[in-house]
């Protein structure tokens, strides 16, 4: 069994979390409170560290004035606060919106439409690949088809939403699998921590 | 049976009884272990190859995008990849994007760089946490040093003799990311379409499927998807990490989720399914779990 305190700490909140799995408790009560409140502590002050001081109160110290733009426009999204300010708000507000719009915008577009296209209408794969290539494109014009509501799903455009469901159900059902497996790794590690971190009865521990 | 007696006593199971089944799933396994084989597929074949194929003694970007919610997936990830390029005598710079990441990559450095003999400025470099996400990434196509002017551990970049010809994309002959978020996206964008840049992916598994159609469009050399994809790297890198000790456990309970899946859905159809009335199961208070 760990001497750490570090290490008992850590067991008693996940037992404590856990508790919730047979009702809800003072002690699951306590150890969400306490991850809040840590939480929100330890970013308020590694977000000082990290951006105000390197990005604000440094630059400001050797009389850089530059940063004051950007002070004057957080404190104007503060305006919001109050009725009478939050027009000033919608300045900063529109700053922000332009620029992340002017950088995201045509990288979205260059990465996520334009590449994903070129790959739809390459040529097909020699061999048994060209199944792969085949249901691949089958897949993409018939969920099209499905998420296509400006006319009525009848005819060729409904059988091709229906089959377009059946792509979807596929689609769904591996991400279900993955988020499956993704929640056990999680209940795994910390089974994994109690065992070997805490108690020492694991294997090679 | 003709009643259904037993399938309907079976829908009205306290949801307890299969956390408890669960639990033991993953805690037997765990201590009792059989070591089901690990077969690696393709796309994390392909991610370890893009490793292989980085000549030695060349520097790699190392993005690890996580906090301690996902460490589960990513932290076996970390170590794996890490100790892969240090066995390659690669020179990772290692940046993180989440302000929660810094204390978990300084663990997984620890025990990579122990565990391989590599010392800290020499063999890796540690730039540390900064925010902004999407235009820290933007910004790493431009000037490193300007995005990080000082290592995790405040030395100047500039004192570091290992980041003396490193200052942007250009200068790295790989890109890797770890990521739990959007991060992944960003680095698609920018990194990959944008500069050009190799880039290969790990992420959690609720992540892996949304990430396949850049394999296939080659923005994605590699993919690595949750504990599973660790698990794999690690059988192909050599090592025996937490991803594969956490296989057998991962199987058993997959197992028991299919079983109960089965289970539940002959016992809906047998029964016509259940009115949820008084007697009904719960976890009690107005919290369920």
């Amino acid at each position: 069994m760990s001497h750490s305190v570090d290490t008992w700490i850590m067991a008693l909140l996940t037992l404590c979390v856990f508790s919730f799995l047979y009702r809800d408790n003072p002690f699951y009560r306590f150890a969400e409170h306490l991850f809040v409140g840590a939480a929100a502590g330890y970013l308020l002050a590694v977000q000082y560290q990290n951006v105000l001081v390197p990005n604000m109160i440094r630059p400001l110290g050797r009389g850089n004035l530059l940063p004051l733009v950007p002070l004057a426009l957080g404190i104007m999204l503060l305006g919001r606060l109050a009725e009478k300010t939050s027009s000033a708000s919608r300045w900063a507000l529109a700053f922000y919106v332009g620029i992340y719009s002017g950088i995201a915008v045509p990288a979205y577009m260059q990465a996520q439409i334009f590449a994903q296209l070129a790959d739809a209408t390459k040529p097909w794969q020699p061999g048994w690949g060209a199944i792969n290539s085949a249901l691949i494109l089958i897949g993409f014009l018939t969920v099209l088809a499905y998420f296509f509501f400006s006319a009525p799903h009848r005819g060729l455009h409904g059988a091709s939403a229906r089959v377009g469901i059946w792509f979807l159900m596929v689609a769904f059902g591996a991400s279900f699998g993955y988020t499956v497996m993704a929640r056990v790794s999680l209940l795994i590690a910390r089974v994994q921590f109690l065992l070997r971190d805490w108690l020492g009865v694991l294997p090679g521990a | 049976m003709a009643d259904g007696g037993l399938w309907r006593r079976l829908l009205r199971l306290d949801r307890r009884w299969i956390f408890v089944l669960v639990g033991l799933a993953t805690a037997v396994p765990l201590l009792f272990p059989v070591n089901l084989p690990v077969t690696p597929t393709p796309r994390v074949q392909a991610f370890y190859d893009a490793v292989e194929s980085v000549p030695e003694g060349s520097p790699v970007l190392l993005s690890l995008d996580y906090e301690p919610d996902i460490m589960a997936e990513l932290q076996p990830m970390s170590i794996a990849v890490l100790r892969h390029c240090f066995r390659r005598n690669l020179k990772p710079v290692i940046l993180t994007l989440y302000p929660a990441g810094p204390g978990l990559i300084e663990r997984a450095l620890a025990i990579a760089s122990e565990a391989e003999g590599k010392k800290r400025d020499v063999d890796f470099v540690f730039l540390g946490y900064k925010s902004g996400s999407q235009s820290v990434i933007l910004g790493l196509g431009e000037s490193i040093r300007s995005m990080f002017p000082e290592d995790f551990w405040g030395t100047p970049i500039d004192d570091i003799p290992l980041m003396a010809n490193l200052n942007a994309y250009a200068d790295f002959p790989l890109v890797i990311n770890l990521s739990g978020s959007a991060i992944a996206d960003y680095y698609i964008r920018i990194a990959a379409t944008r500069y050009h840049k190799p880039l290969l992916l790990g992420c959690t598994a609720v992540m892996a499927t949304d990430y396949y159609p850049y394999l296939s469009s080659g923005q994605l050399l590699g993919l690595m998807g949750g504990m599973k994809g660790a698990a794999e790297y690690e059988r192909l890198a050599g090592l025996f990490g937490d991803a594969r000790r956490g296989m057998d456990a991962q199987s058993m309970v997959h197992v028991v989720i299919v079983i109960l899946v089965i289970l539940g859905n002959v016992a809906l159809l047998t029964t016509g399914g259940l009115r949820r009335g008084p007697g009904a199961s719960s976890g009690g208070g107005s919290r369920e779990p």
